[in-house]
């Protein structure tokens, strides 16, 4: 029987064992591939999406688990309809090879969401779950401080 | 990608022959054209095409491997610079694989000089062994070589552009081009009214292309500045295509299994209870593993799990300290190269203070983000191959081969990478996927590796010993004397890639220590070759990942025998040699405020390391607190002769600064029973935001020569931590990674 899951405000129906990961339903099924595998056992981070705007990693959420409403980078915001953060990651120039970025933005959203001023200490808290091999660390605590900052000014 | 190929099948200008709707530019003095990429059908075109024009609007082709270090950005501004286009306004293509793509300066990098000290000769030497690295269809992205490749070349490229376009318009207008300028796209008529190249693409296609002096530095109007990356606004939002998010009508998903013992065999497998799972089309026999294609890709990894197999054992010693006694067994034997021996390390000066040290620096993974993995698509007479790859011609030929087709008949797309370090340069990850594709034709597949699968199959940077002995005299540095001994990387990469053996001095085995500006009167190198056959390849920085380690933890160890500081020890044993090193000793020095004043608790520590024909330097602050290491600053000088981007050399040595140091304090590879130990980031930790030091920067540009900035970063980063941490505990490194013998906060 298919499991109905909603992705970024559309349900779907997902014909699959209920044992599969979220990451694989989004990236090998649903076509949303802004999600990344890097480790498949939480120790990185590039899985984030949000559920019900709590960050998870998709990698070790099993499709049946699925709590809530499931936000990916791909509804996060768009080219020419940036969230906040997504600005702030371009204004900064975050991005080296970019493929953790998804899910660095992923939880830096869930971050914001609770704490609407992040001091560096709570952006390390929060943060250090998301792996980046390029060391783009110094910018995306830059682009986080931004963001809030765009967000508190509206 | 196949945008580009529609492009190219509709509308390519070769030579003079005018196609339909577009032109291609680009002219260099390169001894023998090579066929234009953008149309194969025809041949011995005198163009080498960077520039693509077409109705639709201008392309401009960077074929080099996007994996995180901004060329692609870089590459367009060198063409739009001279081409008066924004970048904004172009799209850029990595490109096919093609002889016209060729690496012209890759080769001269492996030659055996300092680097330094390189005279006329010796660059005109590099320059040929350019044109033979053409022959040899090294079209590679790696060893820092895309900007001093690209600098002239793609300035030249978009300068001919430029003019054959404006004599296109002084034809269509009938006046003298000398009185016609250019800007953004278009030809600027002495009236002010505009011709797009768009609208004279194909006029321009019927001319012989002009070539134009390059424009001096001062009229730079990209160059120089800070560009907006052409890959960024992709990578936010999650529309960049990876490899591992190709997606093609159909496709299907895979796994793929070897021996983890390494070089051992498969003896048998029983995929019966793999093949009843859940969405498992099929289980391949690879002979030295298996695949498992499925619906999708845990499906697939999860009934790889369930295949039972019996590996063979791997032809390596049995523990780790079995291979490190290999390693060692290599200095009995003959030095495989003296790369440097300056006045005689037999005989110091009377009054010589000696000392020795030896060091052990593991075998390390590249552990990109995105794991290995291609997409493949196999009809009976054509591949098709989607794969992030830093040397697509070989690569496209190694696919070929495996699956009985001539290349002509291989179409490779050379992707975004999520990460690169040396480890894409590896034909492997798509010939394997190549070798699924032919077992299902005319089914899209994409073999995908899991981590596991990655970090136990990689071509590991080579564990290595560096032995030393050295003397001070009257608080200067008067005698040093190395031996390395590690398993040569370029070798055994040559031998896979090329299919050539290769003999000689291998000069990555020591590169980073015989080649260090420093005028120590005696002063020898010696490289021996491990009998070892691990897989090993090139980790970003290659042999200065290590030997720029050893050698100056080696010359820190020297300045405390001086009872010197150990930065103004480094500047005096440099004296006149080379003065970019020196520079950028003391603008760390400065940058650092290394003679002020320092917390309690802290230490500090300088590294130096020339390396890519880049002098590096870089000081790291470590701060002990409740039983925990830190490392809250890095400050970093380095001379790469031209800065095209800042904002994007920043980028690059923070980076190059973070990979080391990741490598320094937690990472290393053991292998047991010939199989990796480390499987997944829990056995292999890297520096985290919270570990992350803040970090300042200056680059300078005394030196004569552009230079790459992958690289270079990360050798002194390393050697700085463990002097700092010496600073700090009065503890010697004499190993990596430190966590081993320091308390560093993960």
């Amino acid at each position: 029987m298919p499991t109905t899951v909603t992705v970024n405000g559309t349900r779907h129906d997902v014909d699959l064992p209920g044992d599969v990961p979220l990451l694989w339903v989004l990236r090998d099924e649903l076509g949303l591939t802004g999600t990344k595998y890097g480790c498949g056992v939480a120790a990185c981070g590039a899985c984030t999406v949000q559920i019900d705007g709590e960050a998870v990693r998709s990698c070790q959420v099993a499709l049946a688990d699925v709590w809530g409403a499931v936000t990916t980078i791909e509804g996060l915001g768009r080219p020419g309809a940036l969230s906040a953060l997504q600005q702030a990651w371009q204004d900064h120039q975050v991005a080296q090879c970019g493929y953790c970025q998804s899910g660095q933005i992923m939880q830096a959203a869930a971050l914001l969401e609770t704490t609407p001023a992040p001091t560096d200490a709570e952006i390390d808290e929060a943060m250090q779950g998301n792996l980046c091999r390029c060391g783009t660390y110094p910018r995306i605590r830059a682009a986080i401080h931004s963001a809030a900052q765009m967000i508190k000014e509206g | 990608m196949s945008r580009l190929g529609k492009i190219t099948r509709r509308s390519f200008l070769i030579g003079s022959v005018a196609l339909v709707g577009g032109v291609a530019f680009g002219v260099y003095a390169v001894s023998r054209p090579a066929p234009n990429p953008l149309d194969p059908a025809e041949g011995g075109a005198t163009l080498n095409p960077f520039v693509l024009i077409n109705p639709d609007g201008i392309t401009l082709i960077a074929p080099k491997a996007e994996m995180g270090q901004g060329i692609h950005t870089t590459w367009a501004a060198l063409i739009a610079e001279e081409l008066d286009v924004a970048l904004d306004q172009v799209r850029v293509l990595h490109g096919p694989p093609a002889a016209a793509y060729y690496n012209s300066v890759v080769l001269a990098e492996a030659l055996p000089d300092k680097g330094y000290d390189r005279s006329d000769m010796a660059h005109a030497l590099g320059e040929q062994l350019g044109k033979i690295g053409k022959l040899l269809d090294l079209q590679i992205t790696g060893g820092s070589t895309s900007v001093p490749d690209g600098y002239d070349r793609m300035r030249a490229a978009g300068a001919s552009a430029r003019e054959t376009l404006k004599q296109a318009a002084a034809e269509r207008l009938q006046i003298d081009r000398a009185r016609l300028r250019t800007e953004a796209g278009a030809v600027i008529a002495p009236d002010g009214s505009r011709l797009a190249y768009t609208d004279l693409a194909v006029a321009a296609a019927g001319l012989d292309p002009i070539e134009a002096p390059l424009r001096p530095k001062s009229d730079w109007r990209l160059l120089g500045r800070t560009q907006p990356r052409v890959d960024m606004l992709a990578k936010i939002t999650g529309t960049a295509t990876f490899s591992i998010d190709v997606r093609r009508p159909g496709m299907k998903f895979a796994a793929l299994r070897r021996n983890p013992h390494l070089g051992g065999r498969m003896i048998r497998f029983d995929d019966s209870a793999a093949r009843a799972m859940p969405g498992v089309d099929r289980v391949i026999n690879l002979d030295d593993g298996f695949a498992v294609v499925a619906s999708n890709t845990w499906l697939a990894m999860q009934a790889a799990d369930a295949v039972e197999v019996e590996w063979g054992g791997a032809p390596h010693p049995a523990t780790p300290e079995a291979i490190f006694g290999k390693i060692a067994e290599a200095f009995d034997g003959r030095a495989n190269s003296t790369l440097r021996d300056d006045g005689d390390v037999s005989a110091p000066p009377l009054g010589t203070e000696e000392i020795s040290a030896e060091y052990h620096l593991p075998y390390l993974a590249h552990a990109t983000m995105e794991p290995m993995n291609a997409t493949a698509l196999y009809s009976g007479i054509k591949l098709e191959i989607w794969s992030g790859n830093q040397l697509p011609l070989i690569i496209r030929n190694a696919c070929a081969q495996a699956v009985g087709l001539k290349p002509e008949a291989v179409e490779l797309h050379t992707t975004l990478m999520g990460g690169g370090f040396g480890r894409r340069a590896e034909p492997d990850f798509s010939v394997y996927a190549a070798r699924v594709a032919r077992e299902i034709a005319d089914t899209p597949v994409q073999l995908t590796w899991s981590r596991e699968e990655d970090m136990s199959h990689d071509y590991y940077r080579p564990g290595a010993i560096a032995r030393y002995r050295g003397g001070v005299k009257d608080g200067r540095a008067v005698m040093i004397d190395g031996q390395i001994a590690a398993q040569g990387a370029t070798p055994q990469a040559m031998g896979r890639w090329l299919g050539l053996p290769i003999a000689g001095p291998d000069k990555s085995t020591v590169d980073g220590a015989y080649n260090q500006p420093y005028a120590i009167p005696n002063y020898r190198i010696r490289g021996y070759l491990a009998d070892l056959d691990l897989p090993v390849g090139f980790w970003r920085s290659v042999g200065a990942s290590f030997n720029g380690v050893a050698f100056d933890w080696f010359l820190d160890e020297l300045a405390h025998a001086a009872k010197a500081d150990p930065l103004a020890f480094r500047l005096a044993a440099m004296g006149d040699t080379y003065a970019p090193a020196r520079q950028v000793l003391e603008a760390v020095r400065d940058l650092s405020g290394w003679d002020g004043p320092r917390a309690a608790n802290t230490g500090r520590g300088v590294g130096f390391c020339y390396c890519f024909g880049v002098p590096c330097a870089t000081v790291i602050e470590v701060a002990e607190a409740d039983g925990e290491v830190s490392i809250p600053r890095a400050w970093i000088a380095a001379d790469v002769g031209t800065a095209l981007d800042p904002g994007n050399l920043e980028q690059q040595f923070t980076g190059a600064l973070a990979y080391g140091l990741s490598a320094a304090c937690f990472e290393e590879i053991t292998f047991t029973d010939g199989a990796a130990d480390q499987l997944n980031f829990p056995d292999y930790e890297a520096l985290r935001i919270s570990t992350m030091p803040e970090v300042s920067l200056r680059i300078l540009e005394n030196q004569p020569h552009i230079a790459g900035a992958g690289e270079p970063g990360t050798p002194p980063a390393m050697a700085a931590l463990g002097n700092a941490l010496f600073d700090l505990t009065g503890t010697r490194p004499r190993r990596l990674p430190l966590m081993h013998d320091f308390p560093l906060k993960i």
